[in-house]
């Protein structure tokens, strides 16, 4: 199925005849099957399905954590696929951020030092640092809790510290797995009106993976459907 | 990367399992320290030996002699004199020649002569030696009782032990401080013989002479002074008052059967010079003047080769140890791995290439190197003092004279704290590139 939709005509992330197949065993998986796929710049697309069904799977290979068996994978234009491991490491530090649903917060740091290893990775000055850590935690309304440790901050405010670290090297796309999963209602709307308000006031990029439809159509612009390494369905959210 | 993230965030992670870190850094430290001491072990036999040697004037001395025609031991016949003539004279003047000669600091003839004491009215027999200035530096008279000459020119005296109990058999350190008499044979030239047209010399005359000296002090052992120089003396006065008191010694008789009696002409000369290496320079240009020489240059070279086997050997046992504590680091770097499975995964996630994630491990393996290192050094140096203590006390015990055994020289903790960290980056090596290696999907998976 091929699909495109993007929101300003130019397609931040791109992926052509993308498979990924996995050995186990006897089986050949088949998490991401002969997917083809654009996502414009400025979109906030929801890739949604049950467990298995390939949606992280394809986060992944967006993210160039993995790579795929075949197929190309387009992050503004540059193929991912023939990138080599130290182009993909770029790729992650200054194209893409990437939120988890665990949150995966070194718990030994403090908040702000957490939200600073991106830019100690992408080698920015000592000098710019602290205002860019400033500036995105604030964003993420957490400016009191800069020396605070992941362990002494609530789930929600966990959350918006992993979307301040994936924030502050100024990504074009964001990525974010099950955001709002480790999450309680409350907080979880909370998480998602965060990245509303990012994906219009910065213009991001934002790809969601989650199985909760109904916040899905509440916020993303997109819906994608997947299972069984496949895309279901593609349409705008209603 | 920068350096200094990739140091902050090592030191961060080292401290975060500080137990475990720690006792992986103490067993580097002890690794370290049980090479540190047998090379400190080693290198400061070595330069007991090389010390003592060298005092002894047995390795930076030339043996200079009139050439002969009799093989000599030690002397390989090539240097044996054709007899094409008399040999020529060691006389004051070649002394004074030799003396110019680069890199020598000392010439003395070896002066030694039966002697008669007269102490609190009684006389003693025995043989007096005089002690070049070099014997108070040289170590002959180590662990002595009183002191050294005070000049080069003092009336003054050192028994030997032995003698001194002769002079004193209740306290014989007693004696110091007190005044003896020398009676010895002055040889005197006479005039020339009006008659005797064909002689420029009559000869010389032996005549008894005295020389009140005062006892400086008492030496136990049996000072050598190395080739050709004061040993077997029992009463020693400095080398100058000995050449000024002119005692008729064995060789003169040979003195008067030459031409020119009145010249006094050395039966052997001891040349010093200011290092063994300075020797071999100092002996050619001795030949070329013509005169037959001898010193112990090659046996300094074989003593290099044996001690630096002996190193060689205590190094590969110390390093043992240190091998050992580099399975402590693998295991250790290994252990953080699987630990920090996930955080490894979160920094591929945000940014870290996998040459970031080797270097974060290398240099926690580094810093581990670094700090054993240093700490090994120190407990090294801890231990070498105690080895020197502990020998001491041994040979305060038997009055024996204090030395270090231990030494350990600036190379040698630069050079440990290098092999330290090397042998931990070593260590390092493969956690450091299995963390690389790691699959960040898998990693991020790990709980």
């Amino acid at each position: 199925m091929t699909t495109s939709a993007s929101s300003n005509g130019r397609a931040a992330i791109r992926l052509e005849q993308v498979t990924r197949h996995y050995q186990m065993g006897a089986t050949l998986v088949r998490a991401a099957d002969n997917i083809t796929l654009d996502i414009g710049a400025g979109e906030f697309v929801a890739l949604l399905g049950s467990s298995g069904s390939g949606k992280s799977t394809l986060m992944n290979l967006m993210a160039g954590l993995d790579r795929p068996t075949s197929g190309a994978i387009f992050a503004h234009d540059r193929n991912l696929a023939e990138m080599s491991s130290e182009e993909l490491a770029q790729h992650r530090t200054h194209t893409i951020g990437i939120v988890f649903q665990a949150f995966n917060l070194l718990p030994r740091m403090t908040l702000e030092e957490n939200v600073e290893l991106p830019l100690r990775l992408a080698e920015v000055d000592r000098g710019e640092r602290t205002s860019r850590v400033r500036e995105v935690v604030e964003r993420v309304r957490l400016g009191a809790r800069l020396t605070h440790r992941p362990t002494e901050m609530s789930g929600g405010e966990q959350q918006r510290a992993a979307l301040a670290r994936a924030l502050v090297n100024r990504p074009t796309i964001l990525l974010a797995d099950e955001p709002t999963g480790n999450l309680d209602s409350a907080t979880g709307d909370e998480i998602m009106n965060l990245l509303r308000e990012i994906n219009e006031s910065l213009g991001m990029t934002i790809v969601m993976v989650t199985h909760e439809q109904p916040r899905a159509e509440r916020y993303a612009h997109r819906l994608i459907h997947m299972g069984d390494g496949k895309v279901l369905s593609d349409g705008r959210s209603s | 990367m920068k350096r200094r993230d990739l140091g902050e965030l090592a030191f961060r992670n080292l401290r975060e399992a500080v137990l475990r870190n720690s006792l992986t850094t103490l067993g580097i430290a002890v690794g370290v320290a049980s090479l540190v001491a047998m090379l400190s072990l080693g290198v400061g036999l070595q330069n007991l030996a090389n010390d003592r040697l060298s005092r002894s004037g047995l390795f930076d001395a030339i043996f200079v002699t009139p050439k002969s025609n009799n093989p000599t031991f030690g002397r390989p016949r090539n240097e044996i004199a054709e007899p094409t003539g008399p040999p020529k004279p060691l006389s004051l003047a070649a002394r004074k020649e030799i003396e110019n000669i680069p890199n020598v600091t000392e010439v003395y003839p070896e002066i030694r002569f039966p002697t008669e004491i007269h102490y609190d009215g009684n006389p003693f027999t025995t043989v007096v030696a005089g002690v070049s200035p070099s014997g108070k530096t040289d170590g002959s008279f180590d662990g002595m009782t009183g002191s050294f000459f005070s000049s080069p020119a003092a009336n003054e005296a050192i028994l030997q032990i032995d003698f001194a109990r002769q002079l004193a058999p209740q306290q014989p350190y007693s004696l110091i401080g007190k005044n003896i008499v020398l009676r010895y044979a002055e040889r005197e030239a006479l005039p020339p013989d009006p008659g005797d047209r064909d002689s420029g010399s009559a000869g010389f005359s032996i005549v008894p002479k005295e020389q009140s000296l005062r006892i400086v002090g008492v030496i136990e052992t049996d000072p050598a002074g190395g080739l050709g120089a004061f040993g077997r003396g029992r009463l020693f006065i400095p080398l100058q008052v000995a050449e000024t008191l002119r005692a008729a010694q064995t060789n003169d008789l040979r003195d008067l059967l030459r031409d020119s009696p009145n010249q006094k002409n050395y039966e052997s000369l001891t040349v010093r010079v200011s290092g063994a290496s300075k020797v071999k320079d100092a002996e050619d240009t001795i030949k070329k003047m013509g005169f037959a020489t001898y010193s112990l240059l090659d046996a300094t070279n074989g003593l290099r080769l044996v001690f630096a086997v002996f190193d060689l050997f205590l190094g590969i046992f110390g390093s043992l140890a240190l091998v050992v504590a580099s399975l402590g680091i693998v295991n250790t770097l290994v252990m953080a791995i699987l630990e920090r499975r996930r955080e490894i995964g979160i920094l591929k996630a945000l940014g870290a290439a996998d040459r970031d994630v080797r270097r974060l491990f290398f240099v926690e393996a580094g810093a581990m190197g670094l700090l054993g290192g240093i700490c090994g050094v120190a407990i090294g140096w801890l231990i070498g003092h105690a080895i020197n203590f502990g020998t001491n006390v041994y040979l305060a015990r038997r009055d024996l004279p204090a030395i270090s055994v231990t030494a350990v020289p600036w190379w040698m903790v630069a050079a440990a704290i290098a092999f330290s960290i090397l042998v931990s980056l070593a260590a390092g090596m493969y956690p450091a590139s299995r963390a690389a290696r790691l699959d960040p999907v898998q990693a991020l998976r790990y709980e």
